[in-house]
């Protein structure tokens, strides 16, 4: 193709002697501009700019001339992050996410891996069946799942009733894990497809030679298998880290069911409390603790398990 | 591990993940009585004719209000990941074929808006919104669903392994512009990633909960889990809302379930896109 514009001064100084292959000409940079920009507006406008006002706020305090006075936002600093710090009730929810994280997230992506692993086994029959069964859950939004375990644990209504008149799911002790229960439900399934189409992807030349050297197949796939794999449990790890710390939608649904759930009970619901009072800047100041939360559990998650893959 | 411990496991668990299901369907075939008083797991005798009272009513209860849910989800998160997924996909297809300056610094800002909780930029949102008196309205649920990071990376992944540099060299020899070469060449070798993007949009979406409530008061703009969750939270008070609220949820499941068995054969070789390195 020519080369419609020279346009030589930005050419050359994108031009640095790199092993290009091709050059770039102006009609491609032109076409980079058009595939990017629409994206990157968006980006900006409902990414950036949020984050970026939400700092903005949660640096901000109001102040009143007065008791009666008219409300004037003024900086204040860490006034907001010095309250974050002593909020206790944000910081039993964070402690409670952080324990159902620990206890859920294990236990759901073990049960995927176990599924991927014996739907991609000689063992099983009927896998398409299977695979569809485990992955309906998945098209069952939160509020709906919840609105329907909800109905399933309560003692009145449950078809389990033997279970429920004995066991109160609903109950403060109890009912922690019975939000796990729906989350499990919902997202095993999908985790279990990644993790098995990531499997689907491995050559199985592979096999045929680790059968021919004596391997089982429990050792293929303890030796073989979940090493190959071990990218899309850690892809999998992450989305299930960012969706434990913003549990929301399962217990503020579940909340019309069990009065054992607080308005403060997941970090999210305190943030939606919070702004509800409303006081924004605190509330502000919350998500912005919350987002950095996240992104460092993530990150310090990625180092640790991609460390243990490369040694 | 024998062949009939691993059917066992897969048994057991399929009850586990079908029972509540099958219990929502046998409900919706039950009046309110009926629900606490006959077997939960099994029909009733007339359980067609009440299922279609239910449906009736559930469809005429407060002017149709749910019909208009239904609506918005479609709305919202069919137009909705129907626009994203081209938007992310161009994005991601000019960071996997083009080398220009900034591309490493631009992929890594939007793999770190992959780990931004939704949630944390729904208030600021709210906030950016109400200044230019946007909440309450369409706009505010519809065009921040139209962001998606995760789209962007998956694109970008799947064009760098699917979309051959020489198939493009030849095409920009015949003269097709790269905008043409790009919707009629790219896409079609990319469509396993698009459709499977376009799921996990639509899922997105369809399930948002903290948006929409937060943005939205007025019910005829509620999708329809904000909507189901309104009626939820009523039950207490206008006991005849349970009945509507488990046919309600059965509805508005089908949408999801249809799309996904109607799409099965494109995404699931589009999945493993983002784990493999």
């Amino acid at each position: 193709m020519k080369v419609t514009r020279p346009s030589t001064a930005p050419a050359a100084a994108l031009g640095t002697p790199k092993t290009r292959k091709a050059k770039t000409t102006g009609a491609q940079r032109r076409a980079v501009f058009l595939f990017i920009a629409p994206f990157g507006v968006l980006f900006l406008a409902f990414y950036a700019v949020p984050i970026i006002f939400a700092v903005v706020q949660s640096l901000l305090t109001v102040e009143r001339k007065g008791t009666f006075g008219p409300p004037r936002q003024v900086f204040g600093g860490l006034v907001q992050y010095q309250q974050v710090f002593q909020n206790t009730e944000f910081w039993e929810s964070v402690g409670r996410v952080l324990l159902f994280g620990v206890v859920q997230v294990p236990i759901m992506l073990g049960l995927a891996l176990l599924f991927a692993l014996l739907l991609d086994s000689p063992l099983l029959k009927g896998k398409k069946f299977f695979r569809l069964a485990f992955f309906a859950p998945y098209a069952v939004p939160g509020v709906i799942a919840a609105i329907m375990w909800g109905f399933l644990y309560s003692p009145s209504l449950s078809p389990f009733e033997a279970v429920t008149s004995e066991v109160n799911f609903l109950s403060a002790e109890l009912v922690l894990w019975a939000i796990a229960n729906i989350v499990t439900w919902v997202y095993v399934g999908y985790n279990m497809l990644i993790i098995y189409s990531s499997l689907l992807a491995i050559p199985t030349e592979i096999y045929e030679a680790a059968r021919l050297d004596g391997a089982s197949n429990l050792q293929i796939a303890w030796r073989i298998k979940i090493p190959l794999v071990v990218p899309a449990i850690i892809l999998t790890g992450v989305f299930s880290i960012i969706g434990t710390l913003q549990l929301l939608a399962e217990p503020q649904t579940l909340r019309s069911f069990s009065s054992a759930i607080s308005s403060t009970f997941t970090p999210n619901l305190a943030v939606y409390t919070t702004a509800s009072v409303p006081n924004y800047n605190l509330a502000a100041a919350f998500s912005v603790v919350l987002a950095l939360a996240t992104f460092v559990l993530s990150f310090v998650f990625l180092k640790a398990t991609q460390r243990k893959v490369s040694q | 591990m024998s062949r009939s411990a691993a059917m066992l496991i897969m048994g057991v668990f399929t009850l586990y993940f079908l029972t509540p299901i099958w219990w929502l369907l046998v409900s919706s075939s039950k009046t309110g009585g009926e629900i606490t008083s006959t077997a939960p797991l099994w029909f009733t005798m007339d359980s067609a004719p009440t299922f279609l009272a239910n449906l009736g009513n559930l469809f005429t209860y407060s002017d149709g209000v749910f019909g208009r849910w239904l609506a918005n989800s479609a709305l919202y998160a069919g137009l909705g990941a129907l626009m994203g997924t081209v938007i992310a996909a161009m994005c991601g297809y000019a960071l996997a074929k083009y080398e220009f300056r900034g591309r490493e610094a631009l992929f890594n800002i939007v793999l770190s808006g992959v780990l931004v909780p939704a949630t944390a930029l729904a208030l600021p949102l709210f906030l950016i919104f109400s200044e230019v008196k946007l909440t309450n309205t369409l706009w505010a649920v519809f065009l921040p669903s139209l962001v998606s990071p995760f789209g962007v990376y998956l694109a970008r992944i799947y064009a760098a392994a699917s979309v051959p540099t020489e198939l493009l060299e030849a095409a920009r020899l015949d003269g097709s512009s790269e905008v043409r070469t790009f919707f009629t060449v790219s896409t079609r070798l990319m469509a396993p990633a698009l459709v499977t993007i376009f799921l996990f949009q639509f899922v997105a979406i369809w399930n948002n909960f903290f948006l929409p409530l937060i943005m939205l008061r007025d019910q005829v703009l509620f999708p329809v889990t904000l909507g189901l969750y309104a009626w939820n939270s009523q039950i207490s008070q206008i006991p005849e809302l349970r009945v509507l609220v488990i046919v309600g949820a059965l509805v508005s499941i089908l949408p999801l379930i249809g799309t996904f068995l109607a799409l099965q054969r494109f995404w699931s070789s589009g999945l493993g896109a983002g784990s493999v390195k």
